[in-house]
């Protein structure tokens, strides 16, 4: 019998694992995170994923198209629909359509498609897309709604999509109900006009037993979701396990130090966007470094700035900028973490 | 049990083991015709010593060595030789051999030898010797001559490890082998251990084989250097360093052999074939091969001729499905796959593989790199597979080297994991035969230089001498007046010595 004439290359099995699995179910791992935040932070969270995804989708459809490339079967990658969920996340629950936008186009159509597309992107595209929101539009990106459970009034989902398209509230509410700070934001305006960290905890109501009311949660199911990946092994665990860890370590040594002027590790990392960012963001692997070691050093010098942002830092959360300057510290992690190769007693220079 | 050790990476896969074991290894007859390649190994081809029209016996040596690295062929069956071609041969080194094509007489009778007495009385290298010419060679696939390996060239062998671990999916025949005939393997190691003067004999084996370990220990209690190690199934813990580090810890240096650990690999089957070829003086003429996959309607192993045509197994396996669509030789990762089935079983054929659609990737979406690092994760060798593609792709053949692509053992483990899909190993390949190549030329060009420069020095040289034999000539004119004075009293010397010594006197027109 003759058999096809094109030249088959071993191996010869079927394909156990594709990109688009991979991206799905890290799709899939957000959604308790998703759940929770939409829960305490109403609906304007699930019309941000929404937009965003939406226009993600188009962005990268549209460069594809431009670069002549196939672009269904590419957006079936599932890489530019997990950026729009990503950088939706991101946002502070009620943004103008037109923010994000922006914060697509940069995050597509800039960080990634000119760079050359999936895998050739140098920084995070949602992290980029964000970083670019936060320092053009810093107003709008600091405002905050409290959790529901201290708000005296909140969107229905029609409210909140009609609120991201023409920025009109419901007549109950004032733009003021949300306007407010973070919890990591508050706490480092308050410390920087003078006040302990029992005073502050005891004068707001936003604060909860782990971090801050709603945020504790969402950390928790983003990390369950992040286990899950670790579980089914479609992330490696160095670069969240080496984040975690250092962010521990360098916010238990500051907090031994002076419990009144340093948050405490707990706080640390069930607040703001630490789990998210741990198991997926840092997590990325075109951006993040490659080699085992590497990873760890990467995961590492996430937590640690990460930290030093948040402490020091101008910006309420300090996971964006951490990733992105690891990003760009990435290519140098690898070059000088090589493994030692099987059989050569010391690296050959 | 001893302790066992870990090698990096690796991949678990599924076996489809016992798909082909159900059946007990079934006979193949003799085919119409016989086709064997005079070149079915590592190294140089056999040279044909048989002519058209010939008739040859069973086991006659029909091409003969002409090269260190080199292996015999002989006839496998008693028949008529009729005709000598090209053929495009399928294997192992890929390059065109003649093919010497046989019709067998169905009398199988075979070629008449004396039987050995006593193999502990022959020299060794003589034992190796008989090794050789009965064409031996590796039969886990490599398919290097075997007499090779069994020189301990100077190093003291502490360790023959037979390796039975057939890691690779689909392929049963040691697995048959060592459960149906543990006595061939074990009687092979008894013949190996003396060439090598070896310690100790370790017959290592996945654990997924119990059948074949449990036929092996019944045996191997009779003999304290011999042990049956079962090993973790993992893939590729068959290849040869990845087996010495599971079963010693140990790295074999990059570059070195095995041998400068004090430790010899060789496949089971080639110890089988190493008993039948010193106890039973049969050459190596036959050998088991697994027929199954999907694609075959009664998977199955065979002993099979050298030379049968791989179509004739298949028949004997009930044909193909319906929807087979690939025949890879070898196992689903590192096999090769054929345009044809109209070829023959060499020495290297451990396993023909026909696959449906469903058992292979396909046309699979091969997406860019997303740097997920699985492939480093999975390389046995520590290489950085992803590192090593951007180079292959930019052919920046220097840093393909520093980054030590040759330390590449073509496992596949990096390109089953890629979630992009992409062919990594066949980047590999491709990385190696071009430097290959490049280097092969750089090898001319400097041969072609040297020569040239040669010449150019053997020009000068001559225009030198003769420069030089112009200015003596000069010399001797100008100093001619002096000289006569010398040469007058040298000859007055000799003249006078003449008398005396007749010896003496010629020495002393040399020196003068
Ligand atoms: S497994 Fe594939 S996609 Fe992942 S790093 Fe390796 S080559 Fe790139
Ligand atoms: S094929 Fe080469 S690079 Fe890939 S895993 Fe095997 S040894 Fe490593």
């Amino acid at each position: 019998m003759e058999f096809s004439q094109q030249q088959h290359y071993s191996p010869q099995t079927p394909a156990q694992a594709s990109v688009s699995r991979v991206m799905l179910n890290v799709i899939l791992a957000l959604i308790p995170g998703i759940a929770v935040y939409i829960h305490y932070f109403g609906w304007g969270v699930l019309v941000n994923i929404v937009l965003a995804s939406l226009f993600a989708l188009l962005a990268e459809g549209l460069i594809l198209a431009i670069r002549r490339r196939p672009v269904v079967t590419t957006l079936m990658d599932g890489s530019a629909l997990l950026t729009g969920i990503l950088l939706a996340l991101a946002l502070p629950s009620y943004t103008a359509w037109w923010v994000t936008a922006v914060g697509i186009i940069f995050a597509i159509i800039i960080a990634k498609q000119l760079y050359g597309g999936l895998g050739l992107n140098p920084f995070n595209p949602a992290m980029t897309g964000y970083v670019v929101l936060l320092i053009s539009f810093p107003l709008e990106m600091t405002r905050w709604n409290p959790p529901l459970e201290l708000a005296e009034q909140s969107m229905n989902l029609l409210e909140a999509f009609r609120y991201s398209f023409t920025g009109s509230l419901p007549q109950r509410m004032d733009i003021d109900m949300i306007s407010l700070a973070t919890p990591l934001d508050l706490v480092r305006g308050r410390l920087d006009m003078g006040f302990n960290l029992s005073q502050i905890r005891s004068e707001y109501s936003i604060f909860s037993n782990l971090s801050g009311k709603g945020t504790e949660l969402i950390n928790i199911a983003f990390l369950a979701g992040g286990l899950w990946l670790l579980y089914r092994r479609l992330i490696d665990w160095r670069i969240p396990a080496a984040l975690l860890s250092s962010m521990l370590l360098i916010s238990a040594v500051f907090w031994l130090i002076n419990p009144e002027f340093y948050l405490s590790p707990v706080f640390h990392l069930f607040a703001g966007a630490t789990m998210l960012g741990a198991f997926f963001i840092a997590t990325d692997p075109v951006t993040a470094s490659t080699t085992p070691v590497g990873r760890l050093i990467f995961g590492a010098g996430c937590g640690l700035l990460i930290y030093i942002i948040r402490s020091w830092g101008g910006y309420p959360d300090g996971v964006a900028f951490a990733v992105l300057l690891m990003n760009l510290s990435a290519p140098l992690i690898d070059h000088f973490s090589q493994p030692r190769i099987t059989g050569y007693r010391e690296r050959k220079s | 049990m001893s302790k066992l050790y870990r090698f990096p990476g690796g991949v678990k896969l599924p076996g489809h083991k016992a798909i082909s074991t159900s059946q007990p290894i079934r006979k193949a007859p003799i085919p119409d015709r016989l086709f064997v390649p005079l070149r079915q190994h590592i190294g140089s081809a056999a040279e044909c010593i048989v002519e058209k029209g010939q008739r040859v016996l069973k086991g006659q040596m029909i091409g003969r060595v002409s090269d260190y690295v080199a292996a015999p062929v002989h006839a496998p069956s008693s028949g008529t030789v009729i005709d000598i071609q090209k053929f495009p041969a399928a294997h192992a080194s890929s390059l065109p051999s003649d093919v010497i094509i046989i019709e067998p007489d169905g009398k199988d009778e075979w070629m008449q030898s004396e039987p050995i007495a006593d193999i502990t009385e022959l020299d060794k290298s003589e034992l190796r010797n008989m090794i050789r010419f009965a064409g031996i060679v590796g039969l886990g696939g490599a398919a290097f001559p075997t007499f090779i390996k069994l020189n301990p060239a100077g190093h003291q062998i502490s360790k023959l490890i037979l390796n039975g671990a057939e890691c690779e999916p689909y392929i049963s025949c040691d697995d048959m082998l060592m459960r149906e005939r543990p006595h061939e393997v074990i009687d092979g190691a008894k013949i190996m251990r003396h060439a090598l003067n070896a310690e100790q004999v370790i017959i290592a084996i996945e654990d997924n084989k119990p059948e074949a370990i449990a036929a092996l220990n019944t045996l191997a209690d009779e003999y304290d250097w011999l042990d049956v190690q079962g090993i973790p199934v993992i893939y590729p813990t068959g290849g040869e360093r990845q087996l010495i580090k599971v079963l010693t810890g140990k790295d074999v240096p990059s570059q070195g052999l095995p041998l400068d650990l004090g430790m010899v690999v060789s496949n089971v089957a080639t110890a089988a074939a190493i008993h039948h070829a010193i106890d039973h003086q049969q050459p190596l003429i036959s050998r088991i091969v697994t027929v199954t996959g999907s694609g075959v309607r009664s998977p199955q192993n065979f002993e099979a001729l050298i030379g049968t045509p791989m179509s004739d197994l298949i028949e004997l396996a009930g044909g193909y499905t319906d929807d087979a669509d690939r025949l890879v030789v070898g196992g689903p990762m590192m096999g090769i796959t054929l345009k044809t089935d109209a070829t023959p079983v060499v020495k290297a054929s451990n396993c023909l593989l026909v696959q449906t659609p469903a058992d292979h990737a396909g046309e699979a979406i091969i997406r860019p790199c997303i740097r997920c690092g699985e492939c480093v994760k999975v390389c046995p060798v520590k290489l950085l597979p992803q590192q090593l593609y951007w180079y292959s792709q930019a052919k920046y053949h220097d840093d393909l080297q520093s980054h030590n692509l040759f330390d590449c053992i073509e496992c596949g483990c990096c390109t089953v994991v890629c979630p992009s899909h992409i062919p990594l190993v066949q980047y590999f390949r491709f990385g190696k035969s071009e430097i290959w190549k490049k280097q092969q030329e750089t090898l001319k060009a400097d041969r072609a230089r040297e020569r040239s420069e040669a010449k150019t020095l053997r020009l000068e040289r001559i225009k030198a001498e003769k420069k030089a034999q112009h200015a003596a000539r000069a010399k001797k004119t100008a100093a001619g007046a002096g000289r006569k004075k010398e040469i007058e009293a040298a000859v007055a010397r000799t003249k006078a010595k003449k008398a005396g010594d007749t010896g003496s006197a010629e020495n002393a027109t040399d020196n003068a």
